[in-house]
């Protein structure tokens, strides 16, 4: 099981966080910090893996942008890189071609999408085709709510 | 201005974030943070009603802000409010809130609950999925309460549509793992299981890690998942790329469904039916072929997706350690894949290659690989796979290669990174014992540890090589005279003359005899360490040399200039004053007698786990949860608190172990040193103790004598008024009861309690019987159970105690009888304590007594044949699971005694299971309200040793533990 997905910049900025276990404030924001800070400075051309207490961190650069995951021991690590993959392609499919200033400026999106791939810290759906309908029909669903609602449930 | 604003977009939102970004330094960011904060706040409390769109964007707009990292204290109202709204989006950012920004604020979480409720009777798929999503986030006990019982519907019924039943499936998952006890097990776990059956293959997806959950918890429950389990994962490898459409991923058919099917089989052991078991290794076969297919994609989504499933595979494969043909392939498989040029898969063929080194099918095959393994450790450039690397030698490691590994490992040590340096300190230090033929080498090993590391050379570390070269008298000699030579260097470790100073002060006798190493010069030199050492250190050495005096006295004149010195006797440390101005006084007043028995030789220690091993263990177990790590310390004060008769011969032994070091050499005295340190502290009372003409063993004594010599009954003569103190040390009483259910608790000159008790599954009764052995009337007799642990807000210790109320009136030489019924939740460590209270002759008695209420109480036993017996052992076999304790035998050796003792605590006795005759295995299953947890011990005595060996295996770390506990004193 996932423990949580952090995406941030080389600059160390923080730009989504997602936990999916109960913790405080305080300890998340040593976590962040602590996790920037050990993947922004590993090596070119090492692993994508770090141990980290007892969780194992997958981590992976896109551009200008760091994925990092906390995964329990026993979860799979190159699957964990293809969860992180996939987000992106998510993300590359809702924005064309994301950005940074996508993430930025859309934020509440980019929590949406993750939800629909990701729940409890398990994947949820691995089809591209299925969350990105369920993210567009969510998009569609702000102009024609009353129609929607007009019409009888399934 | 915003690059991109899709669907919905909310321009204020956008303008206040590139504001921010705009801002040239922290405290602008703060400044315009600040302002908006008083915009939201005084829009939320303006007279106005804010419509729905402006609410949601200045809920979005604090949820902004708070992501940046700021504290938000308000806007939680107006989030809730967004629940109720019909909008879509707005109901969507209110849930978002919701689920990063809500603690369990009670008040609050109704609310909320109340606008979930509403959207999961909605019946519109959107909105249950929204719900469904912030139970999941924020997973709180309250919420757990509230929808335990609602959502196993939605999952099963035949009319939610599939994108609701993963939801609700993982929604689940997520509720059982934070509150396990409220998610209720009934009708739907069957339905539950046919979901693997389900045709929508995000549907099984889904399903798949929730049905794994359940079935590390309850295995038998859920054990129709194997088959279909098989069959699933049997469809999908033998697919075509295409056949799944949008499951394939980059050629890989549904690589996500199928690692989690192979986890799943993981909680099981290899499945019985020939057929099914056949169709798994097909599977299997499948996989490891494909792997040598060549790749379909140059993508390295392809290739890593493709390995994902492969890895698994092999996890499956050696979990199962049951068909040496697979392992083998693995490991070769794994084996190519060390010499990758991907560096990802070379670190996990090493961390895989770890788990199968330790079978007995592959260890071998392992071993071949050892010159890659060593290779690696001197060339990889990234730290964490020189990391695995170690790990990988630490498992491959056994006699035939361990000299080769053991200097592999000192010689990377010497350039390896600080951050692990520790953990290799540590494996050094087990594999040198483990596997030490010649115990020089041992000796010599441990030196260069410290040599080469020896800051990270733990207390553990050094302790063991003290207790090592202490308990066996052929390496003393070598000892001695490694270490004098050692300490000739102009600068070594601290930990170094630690070492020394302790060796030679019990057996630099041993090299006397050479006139380089004579007395005085022994002493020279250990004193020329001394002002470079910390107070601890110097402790030790006062210590040493105090023993000096007693195997050399001809250098007792020195010895006593050395104490005498203001720097000594005047020292500014309480601690080593101390030491000085006593052992300064010992020197001169002892006759040679007594010196020589209280500064006798150390007695051997007692055999037991290796504290580094234990140590290496909490480096690697999870330290997380706190509560486990309450069991160990529990755990580790029991073993250092050993009151073993041994270490009490004298209360010399003090004298030689530095009250810091003391715990360890796990004399269990520590507490007395510690008591009397701070007593004499204030100067006259030191003084005291030793003006007294009575030798200065005897002062010395009376404390340890008192908390060792007398085995006190427990608390059978308390007269107390604080019960939690009474009682405290009566495990002597509960221990009596392990094995049987009926006899006296408690006697003494006014009442004796009896027993009488039954036990059927997690249910108990027990009769208590007062007896009022005087001739007079007991007044006000009133007796309260009281559960220590049930106070404390996280739960461990369940028992419902009904008793029902004797008269308050008993007269002489009566009887009066109390029935206790009891129920056990979920597993305990503390025995419920009762405590009495009544009136005799005027004065109020009350006494706490520990009822004999144990975990073992509410076992099962279960009859299974060896195969079983052996098959499920290798299932419980992470170390966790694993509790051994090594203990003497207190009671004659009798083969018929220990079955009834075994039988007694509650699990079959299976006999001709174990390959050894003379070997005890047992099986049970412990019942409690939520859980049952099996069991599976084994009994190995050593006639020759008068020692056992007990292990026992169970799914929970602290049944493990608390059932060996519990037995170990048995015997």
């Amino acid at each position: 099981m996932m423990h949580f997905m952090l995406l941030f910049s080389r600059q160390g900025k923080l730009r989504l966080q997602k936990w999916f276990i109960a913790i405080g404030e305080r300890e998340k924001k040593k976590i962040i910090r602590e996790m920037t800070q050990s993947v922004l400075a590993r090596q070119p051309k090492t692993c994508n893996f770090m141990d980290w207490k007892d969780l194992k961190i997958v981590y992976k650069r896109y551009a200008s942008l760091y994925i990092c995951c906390g995964m329990e021991d026993q979860d799979n690590e190159l699957l964990t890189i293809e969860i992180m993959h996939r987000y992106v392609e998510l993300l590359d499919k809702y924005f064309g071609n994301v950005c940074e200033l996508d993430i930025i400026f859309n934020f509440e999106k980019a929590y949406f999408i993750l939800d629909e791939f990701l729940m409890g810290g398990e994947v949820q759906e691995t089809s591209k085709l299925s969350v990105s309908k369920c993210i567009e029909e969510s998009d569609l669903m702000q102009e024609t709510m009353e129609e929607y609602l007009s019409k009888p449930t399934f | 201005m915003p690059a991109v604003s899709k669907g919905d977009g909310m321009r204020g939102l956008a303008v206040f974030i590139s504001d921010i970004r705009n801002c040239k330094s922290k405290e602008a960011e703060i400044k315009r943070i600040n302002k908006e904060l008083a915009n939201i706040r005084s829009k939320f409390k303006g007279d106005k009603a804010l419509d729905g769109y402006s609410k949601k964007k200045y809920v979005c707009k604090l949820l902004f802000i708070f992501l940046l990292g700021h504290d938000i204290d308000f806007g939680h109202m107006e989030a809730v409010n967004l629940l109720s709204s019909n909008r879509y989006t707005e109901k969507q950012i209110g849930y978002l809130f919701i689920s990063v920004l809500v603690n369990s604020n009670s008040e609050l979480i109704r609310l909320i609950n109340n606008g979930i409720k509403n959207d999961l009777a909605s019946r519109n798929p959107t909105f249950m999925n929204l719900a469904l999503h912030c139970i999941a986030n924020v997973g709180s006990r309250e919420m757990a309460e509230a929808f335990t019982a609602d959502i196993p519907k939605i999952l099963v019924a035949g009319d939610t549509m599939d994108s609701v039943k993963q939801s609700a499936a993982l929604c689940l998952l997520r509720l059982n793992r934070t509150s396990p006890d409220l998610v209720p097990m009934g009708e739907w776990t069957s339905r539950v299981v046919h979901l693997l059956n389900d045709q929508h293959l995000g549907v099984v997806t889904a399903a798949t890690s929730l049905i794994t959950t359940l079935a590390q918890k309850n295995p038998e429950e859920f054990k129709m998942s194997v088959s279909l389990a098989v069959s699933r994962l049997s469809r999908i490898v033998t697919s075509a790329s295409t056949d799944l459409q949008d499951y394939t991923y980059y050629f890989v058919p549904a690589p996500w469904l199928s690692v989690k099917l192979l986890r799943l089989l993981q909680c099981y052991p290899p499945p019985e039916e020939g057929a099914v078991r056949g169709r798994l290794t097909e599977c299997l076969e499948t996989i490891l072929n494909k792997a040598q297919e060549p790749p379909k994609s140059k993508k390295v989504q392809h290739s890593n997706a493709k390995n994902a499933v492969l890895f698994e595979a092999i996890s499956l494969i050696i979990h199962h350690d049951s068909e040496p043909n697979l392992l083998v392939r693995a490991c070769n498989q794994l084996g190519q894949f060390l010499q990758h040029r991907e560096t990802n898969l070379r670190y996990l063929a090493l961390e895989s290659m770890c788990t199968l080194a330790s079978s007995e099918f592959s260890h071998e095959a392992v071993k071949t690989h050892i010159e890659t393994v060593i290779n690696a450790l001197k060339t990889e450039r990234d730290v964490s796979v020189r990391q695995r690397a170690v790990d990988l030698l630490y498992a491959m490691c056994d006699r035939s290669n361990a000299q080769q590994i053991v200097a592999e490992m000192l010689n990377y040590l010497e350039t390896a990174d600080y951050s692990i340096r520790e953990e290799i300190v540590l494996k050094v230090a087990i594999l040198a014992e483990k596997y030490a033929v010649d115990y020089t080498w041992y000796v010599d090993t441990i030196l260069n540890l410290i040599r080469i590391a020896g800051d990270y050379v733990s207390e553990e570390v050094w302790y063991r090589v003290i207790q090592i070269v202490i308990n066996r008298d052929d390496v003393q000699g070598y000892s001695a005279k490694t270490v004098f030579e050692a300490l000739q260097a102009p600068a070594c470790h601290e930990n170094l003359v630690k070492v020394g100073g302790y060796i030679l002060g019990e057996f630099g006798n041993l090299i006397a005899g050479d006139p380089r190493s004579s007395p005085l010069i022994q002493f020279n030199l250990l004193h020329s360490k001394f002002h470079l050492c910390s107070v601890p250190t110097r402790a030790l050495l006062l210590s040493t040399y105090i023993k000096f005096v007693n195997l050399f006295p001809e250098i007792k004149a020195t010895i006593q200039d050395v104490l005498r010195s203001d720097s000594q006797l005047r020292n500014a440390d309480v601690e080593l004053q101390q030491r000085a101005v006593e052992y300064l006084r010992l020197s001169c007043i002892a006759s040679t007698d007594i010196l020589a028995t209280v500064l006798e030789e150390m007695p051997p220690f007692p055999e037991r786990e290796s504290s580094i091993l234990t140590k290496l263990k909490k480096k690697k177990g999870p330290g997380k949860v706190p509560d486990m790590e309450e069991t160990k310390k529990e755990r580790n004060s029991d073993m250092n608190g050993s009151t073993e008769p041994v270490s009490v011969n004298s209360s010399a032994v003090t004298m030689s172990t530095p009250s810091t070091s003391t715990d360890l050499l796990g004399l269990g005295l520590a507490p007395v040193l510690n008591s009397v340190a701070p007593a004499s502290a204030g100067g006259s009372l030191l003084v005291d103790v030793f003006s007294d003409n009575s030798p200065a063993v005897a002062s010395l004594a009376p404390t340890a004598e008192e908390n060792f010599s007398s085995p006190r009954i427990g608390s059978a003569d308390v007269v107390s008024d604080d019960p939690a103190a009474a009682v405290h040390d009566a495990d002597e009483l509960v221990n009596k009861f392990v094995c049987k259910n009926n006899g006296v608790l408690f006697e003494n000159q006014l009442m004796q309690i009896g027993l009488k008790s039954e036990f059927r599954q997690n249910l108990g009764r027990m009769y208590i019987f007062y007896g009022n052995k005087t001739s007079t009337q007991f007044l006000s007799f009133s007796t309260a159970v009281i559960c220590q642990d049930a106070l404390k807000t996280h739960i461990l210790l369940h028992l419902f105690c009904i008793t029902k109320q004797v008269d308050p009136a008993v007269d002489g030489g009566a009887q009066v009888q109390q029935i206790l019924n009891i129920e056990c939740v979920s597993d305990f460590m503390e025995a419920p304590i009762l405590n009495i209270q009544f009136r005799y002759g005027g004065a109020l008695q009350n006494m706490s007594v520990k009822l004999p209420v144990t975990l073992n109480k509410f076992f099962q036993p279960t009859e299974m044949t060896s195969q079983d017996f052996f098959q499920r052992w290798k299932q419980l076999s992470i170390p966790q699971q694993e509790v051994q304790k090594i203990f003497k035998a207190k009671h004659p050796m009798d083969t018929e005694v220990t079955k009834a003792k075994i039988i007694g605590f509650g699990v079959a006795l299976l006999d001709m299971v174990d390959p050894n005759p003379s070997n005890f295995t047992g099986a049970g299953v412990i019942h409690t309200k939520n859980i049952q947890v099996g069991c599976l011990l084994r009994l190995e005595p050593n006639t020759q040793a008068q020692m056992y060996r007990l292990t026992l295996r169970t799914s929970r770390e602290t049944v493990s533990q608390r059932l060996c506990e519990l037995l170990s004193e048995q015997f």
